[in-house]
């Protein structure tokens, strides 16, 4: 670590960052959009978002010889590495990025053109095919210093990172969360803690920085509080008409998912939960007129979001929930600053995509309760097959129990060249028609 | 009197209905789609209603339906060929809880309740196999017309077994089995077979609710018919035309909304 690299770094954050946002939203102001009739005001907050996210990107840039750098992944204990005070870059939130600004099929092809099956997950593509052409819409990545990963949400993870650890040259370390096919058990949340104290030397070599258990402990406890937060800015839509929408969810989620023990993302959350809060108090709804509420089934398709928040909302239906967004507030309250590292344990072992599908059988019916559910948008995603199988039995299942009706539409969150729109369009129009009386 | 219309604008085909107020079918008209959805609508339009014996303005409410609704511009209303073809199977075979309907570029299978409102339903994916697209190709691989190529199915005595779904690769699969001298109607009952196989899968996601009734272009292949009541186990309602059950539908939704 140079001097003269923390001091760019330092000017860059202080001096640099704030320029390039100040031209950006100029620009925005330039081409704002006709407001959707359909949709009410959009989120205050939502430029916050753009700075914090804009800032994080942008600085990663000049990260080299001030900060250690890792790449890690959406479920990985990420606040452990925030002790040694890692910049961290999520490539799953960098291939959304990607996916919104519908440049999946570009870079998912350069990892083709190595030979990589368009079968394997397009996160993992665009991570791949961004790590040998170097194309991403965020200007430039740091190569990374470490390579952070659990299979708490894929085993895919596993093989695609030892591919970037391979080609570079690179620390991998692996957190292997072992499935729960029923409750977590005593043996394998000691095994995961033991997993935990075997990683600080490495990264105490890795980062060059000394591990502090009180840091780590504020660390936990600052992670707990915006996971929380992060939960009842999500159950503000149980009010009608809800405040935000899930489209909003896909978007605000980025600071739980990439700055996750930092203040900066609770910060953010506190701010978001008061808008919100003032929205219901005013009666503001995402979708002005709200008729029917919708629950939505696994990763969002990041290159529609627009699109199809339009074509929700014009026929008066809002999406309130998503197994999805609800991923992040799940189990990550679980973290106790008393017990760092065994309800660190329990917190990532139990989300979603590693718990049984009883367990989701039961959340995704308590979520139809709670937010008074009409209906259920299942997407069935071939990217990412752990959170698309059972969904066939889920939906039968939610069918006869709940009695909701339910429709699965097919696309990829990225790689648009699977996606058929007018299939889908009247997958959805029909699902539309049944539930309206 | 007033008079309603459906109007089905299909990958292949455009088909319209016109109804009177009392339900009756007064007449029906089937065009190809072609490259241009309003000229087929144009035609068929005008050919029903010349059979009719009516003038356009005598049609109090139009639903347009299947993949080229969005383009039509002048019609009172748009709803999916999924809702229309419950509507129009309900309405020719009022105890069917089961609708297959196999189009030229998709195949759906559809649960309805005692009054034709969709309750349940299940497509292909973005994939010919399972399609009238994929007989289509097939019966060109043979040089024959999609009836001959139908009931050449039905002469097979040793069914050949196609392993591809995948409409690209059973055509290779097909010329391949054509040059080793296989029998034509062997392999074309194992065509038919893979169809149905793939449909079959639909139909179980859905389940059997009630009689079976197969509407769409396909329903008309007495190939991919023989081998589905085979896997039924029983017979299933066909109309005699049943490419027209959508637009059947479209029009009944039209009387409805109208009233």
């Amino acid at each position: 670590m140079s001097l003269a690299q923390k001091a760019r770094y330092n000017f860059m954050k202080d001096l640099g960052a704030p320029a390039l946002l100040w031209l950006q939203e100029a620009q925005r102001k330039k081409r704002s959009r006709k407001p959707n009739p359909y949709l009410g005001p959009p989120l205050k907050c939502a430029g916050r978002l753009r700075e914090i996210m804009t800032r994080h990107y942008y600085l990663s840039r000049f990260t080299k010889g001030a900060k250690p750098v890792a790449w890690v992944t959406s479920g990985a204990p990420v606040e452990l590495l925030r002790v040694f005070d890692f910049y961290t870059i999520y490539p799953e939130n960098h291939g959304a990025l990607c996916g919104a600004q519908k440049k999946g099929p570009e870079i998912c092809s350069e990892a083709e053109k190595k030979g990589y099956h368009p079968d394997l997950c397009s996160y993992a593509r665009i991570d791949l095919g961004h790590a040998f052409s170097g194309k991403t819409p965020a200007g430039r990545l740091p190569r990374p210093d470490l390579l952070f990963c659990a299979n708490n949400i894929c085993q895919t993870v596993l093989y695609w990172y030892k591919e970037l650890s391979y080609y570079w040259d690179i620390p991998l370390i692996i957190f292997d969360t072992p499935y729960n096919f029923q409750d977590i058990r005593k043996k394998d949340i000691e095994y995961m803690v033991r997993q935990f104290e075997e990683m600080i030397p490495e990264l105490e070599r890795i980062s060059g920085r000394k591990y502090s258990h009180d840091r780590f402990r504020k660390i936990i406890s600052i992670a707990r509080e915006s996971a929380s937060t992060w939960g009842r800015v999500l159950a503000t839509m149980k009010h009608r008409p809800a405040p935000m929408s899930i489209f909003d969810a896909f978007v605000h989620l980025a600071p739980i998912v990439s700055l996750r023990g930092l203040p900066v993302a609770l910060d953010y959350y506190r701010i978001l939960l008061d808008e919100l809060e003032e929205r219901i108090a005013k009666g503001i709804g995402a979708v002005t007129n709200e008729r029917k509420r919708l629950m939505w089934d696994n990763i969002a398709v990041w290159f529609n979001l627009r699109d199809w928040s339009s074509l929700f909302a014009e026929r008066g239906f809002n999406f309130v929930a998503a197994t999805y967004t609800n991923a992040w507030a799940e189990t990550i309250h679980y973290l106790d600053e008393r017990f760092p590292f065994e309800s660190m344990a329990r917190a990532y072992s139990l989300v979603i995509l590693n718990n049984n599908l009883s367990n989701r059988l039961k959340l995704m019916e308590q979520m139809i309760r709670d937010y008074e559910i009409d209906g259920l948008v299942i997407l069935s995603l071939r990217s990412c097959k752990p959170y698309s199988v059972g969904q066939y039995d889920i939906r039968r299942l939610l069918g006869d129990r709940l009695g909701i009706r339910s429709v699965v539409i097919e696309s990829d969150m990225t790689d648009f060249r699977t996606y058929s729109e007018e299939q889908t369009r009247t997958r959805l129009e029909a699902f539309f028609e049944a539930l309206e009386v | 009197m007033t008079y309603f219309a459906g109007i089905d604008i299909g990958s292949l085909t455009t088909e319209v209905v016109i109804l009177k107020g009392n339900d009756r079918m007064v007449s029906s008209a089937i065009d190809l789609t072609g490259t241009d959805c309003n000229e087929a609508v144009e035609q068929a339009l005008g050919q029903a209603l010349s059979r009719a014996g009516i003038s356009r303005s005598q049609l109090s409410f139009i639903v347009a339906t299947g993949y080229g609704r969005i383009t039509i511009p002048f019609v009172d209303k748009k709803i999916t060929e999924i809702s229309c073809h419950g509507v129009g199977a309900h309405h020719l075979f009022p105890d069917s809880g089961t609708v297959i309907d196999i189009g030229g570029q998709d195949s759906k299978v559809i649960r309805i309740d005692k009054q034709g409102k969709v309750l349940d339903f299940t497509m292909n994916d973005k994939c010919a196999a399972g399609t009238g697209r994929f007989l289509e190709v097939m019966a060109g691989a043979f040089r024959l017309s999609l009836e001959d190529f139908g009931a050449l199915s039905l002469k097979s005595k040793r069914e050949i077994p196609i392993s591809s779904v995948c409409t690209v690769f059973a055509e290779s699969e097909v010329i391949s089995l054509i040059a080793q001298n296989q029998a034509k109607e062997d392999i074309i009952r194992g065509l038919h077979r893979a169809v149905v196989n793939r449909i079959w899968s639909m139909v179980q996601i859905v389940g059997v609710h009630g009689a079976v009734t197969m509407t769409g272009g396909v329903a008309k292949n007495l190939g991919v018919v023989a081998l589905l009541e085979e896997k039924l186990g029983g017979k299933i309602h066909i109309h005699s035309e049943p490419q027209i059950v959508g637009a059947l539908g479209a029009a009944l939704l039209a009387k409805r909304l109208f009233i």
